[in-house]
C-alpha cells in the first residue's frame, strides 16, 4: 500500500482532468462519432514524414543543441517575422520545445517566484491553470463571457490586478471557443499590461488557423514585444501534434534563463521531430492553406448548423472548435456532453472542463470529415428534438 | 475563363465530393441555395464542371475483367490542323478514355479501356495505327492502379485519433 504522504501536496491537490473522464467513457463505445478531437484530422504531410524517415536513414540521432539546432530556429525566426511580424533572434531568443505544451511549463517555471499570480483568461486550455500551480504560482482566473463571443475586455482583467500578479495568460485563438481577438482589442490589453508593468504569456498555437480577418501577435503590438512570452508550436497548423515539437520566442534575458530550465529539464526537443519541423516551414506553408480552407468550410456549416437546431453559437474566427451553448436544454455541460454520448453516441467536452464560465456550453471540434459532421448534426439535432 | 472566390471555393468543394447536398454546400460558403444552384449551372454551362463523376475501384469486382492501356502515339502532324486532326479522330472511338498531347518521345498520349487484353492489341492494331498520320505506337499496359486523379485506392486511413483529446 502506497503512502499519499509520497505524493506532493501540489500534486494530490490537482484535480485530474475533466477531459480524461469523457475519453474514458467514450473509448469503450462502438459506433462513437467524436467532436471531442482536440487536433487536427490530417495525417502530417507525407512530406515532412518523408524527411523524419531521411533524418532517420542517415542517421541524425543524437542531441541537437539544446535550444534546438541552429537551422530549424533560423527557419522559425524567418517564419515568425514573415508571418507575424515579430523579429526574434534566432541565437538567443528561440528555444524548440517538446510541445507548446513544455514552452508553458519552462515560462511558468522561469519566471514565477512562489505565491505569485498569473492572471488566466478562462474558459481556456485545461493545462493552464494546474501548471502555474506546479511551479509555485497562484492562478487567478477571469472570465471571457459568451455575451462578449468570449472576448476577454481590457478592464475586467485591470479589476484582478495586485501586487503579486507577475504576468497574464492569454490565447487567441482561443482553446474552446475559437474566439480570435483582434489588433484592438490587443491594444486595449496591452496598455493595461504595460501601465502594471506585467508580462504576457501568449499561447500563439493556432495562429495559422484564422478563418477571417488577418492574424495579430500580441508581440506585434507596439511596446509587447519585449514583455511578451509567445508559445507556438508545429501541432495544429502543420497536423504534427504525435511529434511533439513546439517553440518559444522571448526577449534575450527570458529566453537564456528558459534555457536553463529547458536544458535541465529534457535536454533538448526530439532530433527527428526537429528535422520534420525545418521540412514542415519551409515547404509545408501550401498544406497548411490547404487545411485552413478545409476547416474554414466545416466551421460555416457546423456553426450555421447547430444555430438552425437551437444551439445558439457565436461564429469563431479561429482553431478547430465550436463552443455553442446548451442553456436552452436545461442540463448542465456535463449532463448535456453525458446524455449525448450514451443516447445519441457524440462525443463532446463539457464547456465547464475548461474553466467555471465554460458551463451551460460545449466544446465541439470540426476537425472531422464531412461526413462525420454530417451525421453528428444529424444525431444532435434528434437529440435536441427531446427538449422541445 | 476568370472565376470570382465563391466559385472558386464551391468547385474545390465538389471536387473531392459531388454528393454534397445544396443545403449543406450553402452552410459550407455563406451562399443561399438558390446562389449555389445558379453558379452550378454556370459552371456546367462554361464547361468548367465538366461531369460528376463516381470513381470505382473496379479492381475490387470479382465481375470486371477490364485493362487498361496506356499508348504512346508518334504521328505526323498536318498542315493548318496540327496534331488537333488525328486527336480528333482518335478520341472518336468509344474504347478511348484519355488523349494528351505531350512534350518529349512522343505526340500523343492515349489511354484505352478494353474488356481484355485482346480486344486492346486489336484495337490498336485495326484502328490506331492505320490511322494515316500515326507512326507507330507503343502499347503499355497497366497492372495495378494504386493511385488514380489524386485518390488513393488501397488506402486504409482510419481515424487514429483517441476519442477525446484537450
Ligand atoms: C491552446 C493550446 N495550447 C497548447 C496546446 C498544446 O500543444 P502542443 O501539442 O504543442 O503541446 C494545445 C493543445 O490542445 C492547445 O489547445
Amino acid at each position: 500500500m502506497i503512502k499519499t504522504s509520497y505524493i506532493s501536496k501540489t500534486v494530490q491537490e490537482l484535480k485530474p482532468s475533466g477531459i480524461r473522464k469523457f475519453f474514458d467513457l467514450a473509448a469503450n463505445m462502438e459506433g462513437v462519432i467524436s467532436l471531442g478531437v482536440g487536433e487536427p484530422d490530417f495525417v502530417t504531410s507525407w512530406s515532412v514524414r518523408e524527411a523524419a524517415i531521411n533524418s532517420l536513414e542517415i542517421g541524425h540521432t543524437s542531441y541537437t543543441a539544446n535550444a534546438g539546432m541552429l537551422e530549424l530556429r533560423e527557419e522559425i525566426a524567418h517564419y515568425m517575422k514573415s508571418r507575424f511580424h515579430v523579429s526574434y533572434d534566432p541565437e538567443e531568443e528561440i528555444i524548440v520545445t517538446v510541445g507548446a505544451s513544455q514552452g508553458i511549463d519552462i515560462a511558468l517555471r522561469t519566471i514565477l517566484n512562489p505565491g505569485e499570480e498569473i492572471i488566466v483568461v478562462e474558459p481556456c486550455f485545461v493545462a493552464y491553470a494546474p501548471i502555474v500551480t506546479m511551479a509555485g504560482g497562484v492562478p487567478v482566473t477571469v472570465q471571457a463571457l459568451p455575451e462578449n463571443d468570449f472576448k476577454i475586455k481590457a478592464e475586467q482583467i485591470e479589476e484582478l490586478i495586485t501586487p503579486k500578479t507577475k504576468a497574464l495568460f492569454i490565447c487567441s485563438p482561443n482553446n474552446p471557443t475559437g474566439t480570435q481577438l483582434g489588433k484592438s482589442d490587443l491594444e486595449a490589453i496591452a496598455e493595461v499590461v504595460m501601465k502594471h508593468d506585467l508580462l504576457v504569456i501568449s499561447d500563439e498555437i493556432y495562429a495559422e488557423l484564422v478563418y477571417d480577418e488577418g492574424y495579430t501577435s500580441f508581440a506585434a503590438i507596439d511596446g509587447m514585444l519585449e514583455r511578451t512570452i509567445l508559445l507556438n508550436g508545429f501541432s495544429k497548423a502543420f497536423a504534427m501534434t504525435g511529434w511533439r515539437l513546439g517553440f518559444v520566442c522571448a526577449p534575450k534575458e527570458i529566453s537564456q534563463a528558459m534555457l536553463k530550465v529547458h536544458q535541465y529539464a529534457i535536454m533538448c526537443a526530439p532530433t527527428m521531430a526537429q528535422y520534420a519541423a525545418l521540412e514542415a516551414l519551409q515547404h509545408g506553408m501550401s498544406d497548411v492553406e490547404d487545411m485552413r480552407s478545409s476547416y474554414r468550410r466545416r466551421r460555416n456549416y457546423i456553426v450555421k448548423s447547430f444555430n438552425e437546431i437551437g444551439l445558439d453559437c457565436h461564429k469563431p474566427g479561429g482553431a478547430f472548435y465550436a463552443f455553442p451553448s446548451i442553456k436552452k436544454t436545461g442540463l448542465s455541460s456535463q449532463e448535456f456532453a453525458e446524455r449525448l454520448l450514451l443516447e445519441e453516441k457524440v462525443a463532446v467536452v463539457p464547456g465547464d472542463v475548461f474553466g467555471e464560465s465554460g458551463e451551460g456550453h460545449i466544446r465541439c471540434s470540426y476537425a472531422s470529415s464531412m461526413e462525420q459532421l454530417q451525421e453528428a448534426i444529424k444525431r444532435i439535432s434528434r437529440f435536441m428534438e427531446r427538449f422541445n | 475563363m476568370h472565376l470570382n472566390d465563391q466559385e472558386l471555393e464551391l468547385l474545390r468543394i465538389i471536387e473531392t465530393n459531388s454528393r454534397i447536398e445544396t443545403a449543406d454546400l450553402a452552410k459550407m460558403t455563406d451562399l443561399s441555395e438558390e446562389d449555389i444552384q445558379a453558379t452550378l449551372q454556370k459552371l456546367e454551362d462554361m464547361r468548367i464542371i465538366v461531369r460528376y463523376a463516381t470513381l470505382i475501384n473496379w479492381a475490387k469486382v470479382d465481375e470486371y475483367h477490364g485493362v487498361t492501356a496506356m499508348i504512346d502515339v508518334k504521328v505526323t502532324p498536318k498542315r493548318g490542323v496540327g496534331f488537333d486532326e488525328v486527336a480528333q479522330r482518335i478520341y472518336r472511338f468509344k474504347e478511348v478514355e484519355s488523349v494528351y498531347l505531350m512534350s518529349g518521345a512522343y505526340d500523343l498520349s492515349v489511354i484505352i479501356e478494353g474488356r481484355s487484353m485482346n480486344e486492346v492489341a486489336q484495337f490498336v492494331s485495326d484502328k490506331l495505327s492505320t490511322l494515316d498520320s500515326v507512326i507507330s505506337t507503343t502499347t503499355h499496359f497497366i497492372l495495378k492502379k494504386y493511385k488514380h486523379d489524386g485518390t488513393i485506392f488501397e488506402s486504409t486511413e482510419k481515424d487514429k485519433r483517441i476519442v477525446v483529446s484537450p
